[in-house]
């Protein structure tokens, strides 16, 4: 079967960018405009992201970003809803990301349909344990042409890492550094061995590095070292700046790509 | 049935370590290395000269004749209150410090509610010359200043959880943040039976001291090292884990876990999650828990701060499913009425927390010969103010 992710992929190996943002942030509806204006302004992928209560691997820009979404109404439901036409306008790669809870309330073969349903190629949940995606969900997964991505960090050991490349089909997702998400710190020197020493295992997965890209800099040294790279918190915060949506996602990513 | 953590880190369906990849390092070289490290000799030597010389165990288990004649039974209480600290949190921390020692980390973190865990946290680690940081809610902050002055006192950093409630939730998710962004120095003691796999099954080990002395106690006393009921309070669940544990596989034991109803169960302002949780994951454990319908976490309520979490530890939850334990709960008013009742009958003013246990011994009906036990998991001192205020001793 078809997945736009891995046709991404195959088209384009280098110098990738994907940016993340919050559903129901900074308004309800803008899910719509965000994705399509973010395609126009020529990103490859983009992570949806299914704002949640208590979000343990986000630093305090995402987190005040799902706290409004929240307040907005923001739901799983309402997320399915507001893309049920999305693939009628685009065609860019779409990852939904959130934490496992909701998506276990909402069910998670219901959950795995409707993405599949309305048009979503691939699932981040960092906090569902590759054994148990291996014992219960691999399978759904499958069956609803998902990728399922998984984050490594520099701490991850590299038996893990093959364990991980070949119990999924996608790109991994590498962590830049030990750290929750929005931290500006750079791509320090060890992060670098890091990325060199998973670049030298060889995957059969391309790797996309996340955490801690915020500006063109961070951008291109982490697109040295794998096929692209994840913007999340930088963004989500680009868009509270003054201004119209499409005025805020337009500057920001040209300010990364030229 | 078993109650006991299986090979894979579950009670029954409950349990596991739902824990995004940062993480896993970390609680994966706890996993491999807790029992180890506990069971080495020169550990339990020095934990147990500890628990003697500083905590000051073995806690009495102590006849208490006049709430005994008022509800027509036999009642004793387990007196985790006398433990140095003023609560049963210390046998944990005690025994968690020791074990991030052996593992090399220089730096503790710690998440408290009602500031007992945080003072037991900043006690040992003052004890150990280790640096300690403590996260605790906002709210907490301000409805528990004694215990803030404490931990200040005994040299550690307290930072103010500021999302969410800003109650018990938020600062164990800010917690685990440090931990995520401090994976090689530092060691993060949780003060519950909560959390991933192996936290809820060591700190259940650490507090099962508890139930030990129970035994051997009333044995002294009684004749027998069972008794018909042992009660506990339940927030996460660690008081209770440690006076259940030895009798988990004594089903003649009825244990009695106590939630806090807050304003009430149907009120919508209450933590009794037995009763208003459903299945769900939160800080790296699938347990019951309240939350919306669309899985939001909701924001518990009970005029203790200690108890006021929306999960509760995976083992009880399979207490709870399994009806190995009997699950009641206690409003603010009627915990309130227990905190006088004892404070008047015996001359112990206990916790507000604890005070949830006594609180059930009305419903309880036991009979005039049956033995009920009650953990009496922390004394009042860091509640006085809210027992001023509800009392109003000057107006008398």
């Amino acid at each position: 079967m078809n997945n736009r992710i891995k046709s991404l992929f195959a088209q384009k190996q280098k110098g990738l960018l994907s940016v993340y943002f919050t559903a129901g942030f900074p308004n309800l509806d803008d899910t719509e405009t965000i994705i399509l204006e973010l395609e126009k302004n020529g990103v490859d992928l983009i992570e949806v992201g299914m704002p949640f209560s208590d979000p343990l691997a986000d630093g305090p820009t995402i987190q005040a970003s799902s706290t409004v979404a929240l307040l907005n109404g923001m739901t799983i439901s309402k997320l399915f809803e507001q893309l049920k036409d999305i693939r009628q306008k685009t065609q860019i790669p779409l990852v939904l990301m959130g934490y496992l809870n909701p998506v276990m309330q909402f069910g998670v073969e219901r959950f795995c349909q409707k993405a599949a349903e309305v048009g979503i190629d691939g699932i981040i949940l960092p906090d569902l344990p590759l054994r148990e995606y291996v014992e219960e969900y691999k399978e759904l997964f499958e069956k609803y042409n998902l990728s399922k991505v998984f984050l490594i960090t520099p701490q991850t050991p590299e038996a893990r890492i093959r364990e991980i490349d070949s119990n999924t089909n996608g790109f991994i997702y590498l962590v830049s550094s030990a750290s929750t998400t929005g931290k500006t710190v750079g791509l320090a020197e060890q992060s670098q061995a890091y990325f060199q020493r998973v670049a030298a295992m060889q995957l059969q997965n391309p790797g996309v590095i996340g955490f801690g890209i915020h500006d063109k800099y961070t951008f291109s040294a982490a697109c040295n070292h794998a096929s692209g790279a994840i913007i999340g918190s930088a963004f989500v915060k680009a868009l509270q700046q003054e201004g119209s949506l499409e005025q805020n996602i337009s500057s920001f990513i040209q300010s990364i790509k030229n | 049935m078993s109650y006991h953590v299986n090979e894979k880190g579950f009670y029954g369906k409950f349990g596991g370590a739902y824990v995004p990849e940062m993480l896993y390092p970390n609680v994966e070289e706890l996993r491999q290395n807790y029992l180890r490290i506990i069971q080495e000799p020169d550990f339990q030597d020095e934990l147990q000269h500890l628990l003697k010389d500083y905590v000051g165990r073995p806690t009495p288990l102590y006849f208490a004749p006049r709430l005994s004649e008022k509800y027509n039974t036999k009642i004793y209480l387990k007196r985790e209150d006398l433990n140095h600290t003023g609560a049963h949190k210390i046998n944990n921390t005690i025994g968690q410090v020791l074990l991030a020692k052996r593992l090399g980390k220089k730096r503790i973190i710690a998440e408290t509610g009602a500031g007992q865990h945080g003072v037991a946290t900043a006690t040992v680690c003052a004890l150990m010359g280790l640096e300690c940081i403590v996260y605790m809610g906002e709210v907490d902050i301000e409805r528990q200043a004694p215990n803030v002055a404490r931990m200040k006192m005994l040299g550690a950093t307290v930072v103010p959880a500021t999302s969410g409630s800003k109650t018990l939730k938020d600062a164990t998710n800010e917690a685990i943040r440090d931990w995520i962004n401090n994976p090689e120095d530092t060691y993060y003691i949780i003060g519950s039976v909560v959390g991933p796999h192996p936290y809820p099954d060591m700190v259940a080990r650490f507090q099962a001291v508890i139930s030990e002395e129970m035994r051997a106690q009333l044995l002294e006393k009684e004749g027998t090292e069972l008794p018909n009921y042992v009660i506990a309070c339940v927030g996460g669940g660690s008081n209770a884990a440690g006076a259940f544990y030895h009798y988990l596989d004594e089903p003649e034991v009825q244990l009695v876990a106590v939630e806090a109803a807050g304003k009430g169960i149907d009120s919508g302002e209450s933590a009794a999650t037995s009763i208003l949780g459903k299945d769900g994951i939160i800080h790296g454990s699938r347990t019951l828990l309240m939350q919306t319908e669309d899985g939001q976490v909701t924001e518990p309520y009970s005029i203790s701060a200690g108890l006021d979490y929306p999960g509760v530890g995976p083992l009880h939850a399979h207490l709870f499913v399994s009806k190995r334990a009997r699950f009641m709960s206690a409003t603010d008013d009627e915990a309130l009425k227990a905190v006088l009742e004892l404070t008047r009958l015996e001359g112990i003013i206990p916790a507000l927390e604890t005070a949830h246990a006594l609180a059930v011994l009305e419903k309880l009906q036991a009979k005039p010969n049956e033995i009920v036990i009650i953990n009496l998991s922390g004394r009042g001192d860091k509640d006085l103010s809210t027992y001023l205020k509800h009392f109003h001793f000057d107006e008398q």
